[in-house]
């Protein structure tokens, strides 16, 4: 018995049947190159929008929780409402050593007034933040030249910075930077750091001090702005049971009620991080079936016109039959057309595809939300799985009723 | 094989005809075939009782007003329709409920059709329409091609081999109708008006073709309305309604 698939003849065949129909596997291939250009553009866009919001989160740490201070809107044990809730250090220490799962903490003061930065004569504004040394892993600092904070710059209130690429760009131009001083409201800091970040220009354009040196040196006594930590690999859950610890503690200390939703401010990145990937796998899942969607309609297309051929050469298969081709060799020689047809046509669609993302990707490239949109190898397998497939279900009702042709109606001369 | 078999329980004296050519098995052979067809809320009768046995190396018209069930007796000869009851024997081997695909292996071993309307592939030229039942065969592209100028010969056609139907004139396009159902040595040819759709000096040379062929050993059935045709051949079995009529050697 001979297999088809692997029969030369057979292929010829086939091969024959298209030459023989230019226009009709011509149309019925676009629409199929159509369908999986759809796909693969979809796909890639996809891809494009969850690498935009990955983007996004290049910046900071992705298992962050931030803590920030409000004013309570409820009374408590006494108190009015409206008080401000004011962190200090003892707080920072509060969730060091008491709430557990914190990896990396980190609190932060912000110097008041002017914030002009002098370098023997050149003077800038930037943004100083004071902070502890586990910053660096908040904010995913990447350190080029020196080193980030340590804590006996902490214990023992140096006056150094550490300051943003950009932020040496501006003031230092060619000048080494490493080891000179500059002027913070007036007061020396030597630098002992050069770092870049991820987040963009704006995050290069930073100086960080000591949390202790600056509350000392521009009168901050102990207060704190905010506090951020990192909770290692906790899932969500464990996430969200950190940051209610951190509320209870908070609420305790500073005495109102755990149930305010006003007086702290907690962001808990994990779960921000959570919500996006489960947006972006339903804007997957989204796109793999308005893709899969349009390619059915392709396929619908490829049935809709195998069946008028099969019903345009009724006579031909009939004659085929009358000399001897078995109902399988039949289905066989429509169902290899169909996939033929559909998996060379779903072919060029899928270069097509290709070659339209990279061109989306050479023109948005400076976008936010919508970075590098392209297909991956898996998704390029499926893609052609879903092909052969599609072809195979395309061609097969055509197939069977090709098969089912009786050669006495077929050769009937009426 | 066990169509051997259901043949050899057949006694031989309930075939009423001997078989003419001294030959002790016809090669076809009809036992009270019955044909229905339903028309619409009708049930038309085609086949009332065919009696019939055609020997190997034969040349036999089939000759019947329409409607009379020629068409219908000679689709159930060539295996392209069923029959409802009785028995019909094609080269010893019985075909009753065969499947699709066991009755397409007996066609392609046992039969060639001529047709009226000559029924060659329109997309596909001369050569490769001869070929094309070898094809089904499982014979090789090269085995195939050169069969298909050997048979394109001897209807005289080999220099049209690379030609289209369309570009061929209606002798042309019979002659190769012919060389493809004799390309896989059938051993009855069954032709459905054969000349039907040519001019008398054409259909007499093609009656030519076929005596020779059939001079070659081919069982040779013609269904035909024409009496100059009838009348070439060895044997007219005349048809009306269902019921075979007359049966005269010429």
């Amino acid at each position: 018995m001979r297999i088809p698939l692997l029969d030369l003849d057979t292929w010829q065949e086939i091969l024959d049947t298209v030459r023989k129909n230019k226009l009709r596997t011509l149309l019925t291939g676009f629409s199929v190159a159509w369908g999986i250009l759809m796909l693969i553009v979809l796909l890639g866009s996809g891809q494009g929008l969850t690498r935009g919001v990955e983007y996004g989160f290049r910046d900071d740490a992705t298992n962050s929780i931030w803590v920030r201070s409000g004013q309570t809107s409820l009374p408590f044990k006494g108190y009015r409402p409206g008080r401000q809730v004011q962190f200090t250090n003892e707080d920072y220490d509060l969730i060091r050593a008491g709430v557990p799962g914190v990896d990396h903490i980190t609190s932060r003061f912000f110097i008041r007034g002017n914030l002009a930065v002098v370098y023997q004569g050149v003077t800038s504004s930037f943004d100083v933040r004071s902070v502890h040394p586990d910053h660096l892993f908040l904010e995913k600092t990447i350190m080029v030249e020196g080193r980030f904070l340590n804590p006996t710059d902490l214990a023992e209130y140096r006056k150094v910075a550490v300051i943003g690429n950009r932020v040496k760009d501006q003031l230092f131009k060619a000048k080494p930077a490493m080891g000179e001083y500059i002027e913070i409201k007036g007061v020396p800091f030597r630098v002992v750091g050069i770092f870049t970040d991820d987040g963009g220009e704006g995050e290069q354009e930073k100086i960080y001090l000591p949390i202790t040196t600056a509350q000392r040196t521009f009168s901050g006594a102990n207060r704190v702005a905010m506090i951020m930590m990192t909770v290692g690999d906790a899932s969500v859950e464990q996430s969200k049971a950190i940051s209610q610890e951190l509320k209870h503690r908070i609420a305790q200390k500073h005495e109102f009620d755990p149930g305010d939703a006003r007086a702290v401010f907690i962001s808990n990145q994990v779960e921000q991080f959570q919500r996006y990937v489960e947006l972006m796998s339903g804007i997957r899942l989204f796109v793999w079936v308005i893709g899969v969607g349009t390619l059915l309609a392709g396929v619908v297309g490829v049935s809709n016109i195998m069946m008028i051929a099969v019903k345009e050469r009724t006579k031909e298969i009939g004659i085929r039959k009358a000399l001897g081709a078995t109902p399988w060799s039949v289905m066989s020689l429509v169902l290899q057309e169909a996939v033929l047809v559909t998996a060379v046509a779903g072919y060029f669609g899928l270069v097509a595809g290709v070659l339209l993302l990279q061109l989306m990707a050479q023109s948005l490239e400076k976008s936010e939300f919508f970075r590098n949109p392209e297909v991956d190898f898996g998704v390029a397998v499926t893609a052609t799985l879903i092909l052969i497939v599609a072809g195979g279900v395309a061609g097969f009702l055509p197939a069977r009723r090709a098969a089912a042709i009786r050669p006495v109606e077929a050769l009937r001369d009426e | 094989m066990w169509g051997e078999r259901v043949f050899s329980l057949i006694p031989v004296s309930s075939s009423p005809p001997s078989p003419p050519l001294g030959s002790n098995r016809p090669m076809l052979s009809l036992r009270n075939i019955q044909k229905r067809y339903t028309v619409g809320a009708n049930k038309v009768h085609v086949l009332k009782g065919i009696d019939l046995d055609i020997a190997a190396g034969e040349l036999v018209s089939i000759m019947g007003a329409s409607g009379s069930g020629k068409s219908t007796l000679l689709n159930v000869l060539g295996i392209l329709d069923n029959y409802d009851t009785g028995e019909y024997l094609l080269d010893g081997q019985l075909i009753q409920n065969l499947s699709e695909s066991k009755a397409a292996v007996l066609r392609s071993k046992l039969l060639g059709f001529v047709f009226q309307s000559f029924n060659l592939v329109a997309f596909k030229t001369a050569a490769e329409n001869v070929a094309l039942p070898l094809y089904y065969q499982g014979v090789g592209r090269k085995e195939r091609n050169r069969m298909a100028e050997e048979y394109l010969e001897r209807v005289g056609l080999l220099d049209r081999a690379a030609h289209l139907p369309r570009e061929l004139s209606g002798g042309q396009q019979q002659r190769v109708a012919i060389a493809r159902a004799l390309i896989s040595k059938p051993k009855v040819i069954l032709a459905d008006e054969p000349t039907g759709a040519l001019d008398s000096q054409t259909s007499l040379e093609l009656m030519e073709v076929l005596r020779q062929i059939n001079a070659s050993g081919v069982t040779m059935i013609i269904v035909t309305h024409e009496h100059e045709i009838a009348a070439m051949t060895q044997r007219t079995i005349r048809l009306r309604d269902g019921l075979i009529e007359r049966d005269l050697a010429a």
